[in-house]
């Protein structure tokens, strides 16, 4: 599956995932679900490697919002791409818990969705073939307005008329 | 009336590019009609029954003469010379091709139209009151929040992908003309601190299959806080409405689910936390720039009877007669709220010719401040009329068969589409709605009856808002044959009401006759001055199972 972050394919992909029910490899990048940290907090809060919390769409991101400091790495599923759950969980991560690891769409992604994605704090997406450097460019460049304040530094239509 | 700044055509011209690419990529072959489809859909093209259907937006209601010269010019060049009005105060053609929809859109873009978020799980077009600004003893001009609402609504990032679609509506008046209580979020606005206007918001209305009316969620909201609160309110919805049944999942199963008080509790948390990001507060000088764009026209001061009018009144019965139902009163003496009808006697209803809209165009721009409106019971408003001008714009109306005198009547029916388009229905609606029409086509017997709202779905998604009818008629299909099931005493003014079956379902043939069992019964137990929603109120569903039923 190809990887982007920051719309630049990476080829290898520095984090593991870890089953729920695998021992935790002492020395990787390990990506567990949300279900294992939350179950062993206590313990993995004293792992000194880095780690990562991959969130399913029924996932609730409030219950992690006070450990967002302790992963370099939020992956948030979406099943298809019309559960569009994780665009409000990226806002909740990274516009306010203020994450500042990287945060991952993956799973049914539309390469017309990337654009959203981007707005709603994504900096990575993990999805199918369609998933390009020239899709994520061309998706991030067709609009040069926009409406809403999101938290990513894009000056509103709004901010743009009253002198911002 | 609102214009587009630099800002807004730019977002709409980078629209019509990336669809216009996108119809070339599945003309093309490289994107599948499955594939295609969320894309289209996101810009109101549905595949009908025998083809594309356009669906262009008309923000609450509200266009110029010019713009309505532009839909007219559609529907000549890229349709058949026609189109329909619908519900959500838009209009919908049947029948473009795929290859013309970026033409037709580009034709668009250069009047300031489009079809964004006509369909599609998003935020869709916000509605308003179609008095708006002219109405007497308005609390605030409501077009003023919903364009808002509109440009904090369009492709918003983060709720455009929600469980299910998403409509709002806006009023000012006490009287409600938008049906808000109907609607997913429905917004009053009232009087806050220190005269600033706020507003009641309501969530969880709805119709289709499980038809409910909205609760109170947020009680004099402040002005400034408008989006943060609705902010708070989609974030609940997206996060936690159901996704499994696409039967359940508009925010009205939620609210239920929840009990409002618990979902008013949970937008409550939300909109404490302080948004996420970016602070949504609208600068004060946001809210008068909109404003601005809604200033009062440059009315004549004027008396507020009119003699020509008064003569023409005493002479010519035909316009007494339309004076009495299409006009409203205006909140500025001298001046009238003109009705237009799109409901001729055995017509389709919200149908309007190329011609007609050039007719309501030219009125428009030389009688009513180049303004005119479009009703969610499918009609036509030109809001700014001079009495001493009446006479001649109904003489015009009356030319180009826009004049039918039938605002609030039985004749004056919402009626969805039906199996003559809609992949959807179940059964024939247009049809029905047109034998009504014709049964009661005595003026004077439809008159007698007074204010009737008959509202006719062809199937159980309820696009022609039957649970709300006075008398309202969904047809059903049992086994391939198409039956019509009548429920009574549904409302979607301010004191909205979801009707009651009256019972078993009515075929074709006995549909017609059933609906004047029901006049007849109401006309046998009204009291002075009552209007069938009164009658029916007072004396319930009984009488009326009685009649229907009787012989059976």
């Amino acid at each position: 599956m190809p990887l982007l972050k920051d719309g630049v394919a990476v080829s290898d992909d520095k984090w593991v995932r870890v089953d729920d029910d695998a021992d935790l490899p002492e020395d990787c990048h390990a990506l567990i679900s949300m279900t294992r940290w939350l179950k062993d907090r206590d313990a993995l809060l004293t792992r000194n490697k880095p780690i990562g919390v991959a969130l399913e769409s029924s996932d609730n991101p409030d219950e992690i919002m006070d450990d967002l400091d302790r992963f370099g790495l939020i992956a948030v599923d979406f099943p298809l791409f019309k559960d569009g759950r994780g665009f409000s969980y990226g806002r909740l991560i990274r516009h306010r818990g203020k994450f500042e690891g990287e945060l991952r769409a993956t799973g049914g992604v539309l390469v017309d969705q990337l654009h959203y994605l981007a707005r709603c704090g994504y900096d990575a997406v993990d999805g199918d073939d369609r998933i390009t450097e020239a899709a994520w460019a061309e998706a991030n460049s067709r609009f040069s307005v926009v409406y809403q304040p999101t938290g990513d530094g894009q000056k509103t239509a709004l901010q743009r008329r009253h002198g911002g | 009336m609102y214009r587009y700044d630099e800002f807004d055509h730019t977002i709409v011209k980078e629209r019509v590019t990336e669809f216009t690419g996108q119809v070339k990529r599945r003309l093309a072959g490289e994107l599948t009609e499955d594939e295609f489809k969320p894309l289209r859909l996101m810009n109101g093209l549905y595949l009908q029954l025998h083809a594309y259907m356009l669906r262009v937006a008309i923000p609450y209601g509200t266009l110029s003469g010019t713009q309505m010269r532009m839909l007219a010019h559609v529907a000549r060049k890229y349709d058949k010379g026609y189109g329909h009005f619908t519900t959500r105060q838009n209009i919908q053609y049947n029948w473009p091709k795929l290859k013309d929809v970026p033409d037709i859109l580009a034709d668009l873009a250069t009047v300031e139209m489009h079809a964004i978020q006509t369909s599609g799980n998003c935020i869709r077009n916000v509605t308003s009151d179609q008095y708006a600004g002219v109405a007497a003893g308005e609390i605030d001009d409501p077009r003023v929040w919903a364009e808002i609402l509109r440009q904090w609504s369009t492709f918003h990032p983060e709720y455009t992908f929600l469980p299910r679609k998403f409509k709002i509506a806006v009023t000012g008046h006490s009287n409600d003309r938008a049906a808000i209580k109907m609607h997913d979020v429905g917004i009053i606005i009232v009087e806050g601190e220190n005269g600033e206007p706020a507003f009641d918001i309501y969530a969880g209305g709805g119709q289709g299959r499980t038809p409910m009316v909205a609760h109170l969620v947020g009680e004099k909201i402040a002005a400034r806080d408008l989006l943060h609160f609705m902010d708070a309110i989609m974030r609940v919805y997206n996060m936690h409405g159901r996704r499994d049944n696409l039967y359940k999942a508009r925010i009205k199963i939620l609210v239920h689910a929840l009990g409002a008080e618990e979902f008013a509790r949970q937008v409550k948390e939300e909109f404490a936390k302080g948004g996420a990001g970016d602070d949504l507060k609208l600068p004060d000088g946001e809210i008068e720039r909109i404003r601005a764009y809604f200033a009062p026209p440059a009315y004549e001061t004027l008396t507020d009877s009119d003699a020509d009018y008064e003569k023409a009144l005493a002479e010519d019965k035909a316009f007494a007669q339309w004076a009495r139902t299409n006009l409203a009163d205006h909140k500025v003496p001298g001046y009238a709220i003109v009705n237009v009808s799109l409901k001729p006697i055995g017509g389709i209803a919200g149908d309007a010719s190329d011609a007609q809209m050039d007719a309501v165009a030219d009125l428009a721009e030389t009688f009513s401040f180049d303004e005119v409106r479009v009703t969610h019971e499918q009609n036509l408003t030109l809001p700014d009329v001079k009495k001493s001008d009446l006479y001649e714009v109904w003489k015009r109306l009356d030319a180009a068969l826009l004049a039918t005198p039938n605002i609030g009547l039985i004749s004056d029916m919402i009626v969805c589409p039906g199996l003559d388009y809609c992949d959807l229905a179940n059964a024939r609606s247009i049809s029905i709605g047109q034998m009504i029409s014709e049964r009661f086509a005595d003026l004077d017997k439809e008159h007698d009856i007074g204010e009737l709202k008959v509202k006719i779905s062809g199937c159980i998604n309820a696009c022609g808002h039957h649970h709300v009818g006075h008398i309202g008629i969904l047809g059903v299909d049992k086994k391939g044959v198409e039956f019509y099931q009548v429920t009574l005493g549904g409302s979607a003014d301010e004191n909205a009401a979801v009707g009651d079956i009256v019972g078993p379902a009515f075929t074709e043939e006995q549909i017609v006759g059933a609906i004047e069992t029901i006049v007849e019964t109401f006309v046998a137990n009204r009291r002075d001055g009552e209007i069938f929603l009164d009658t029916y109120r007072r004396i319930g569903i009984d009488p009326f199972k009685e009649t229907l039923y009787a012989a059976a």
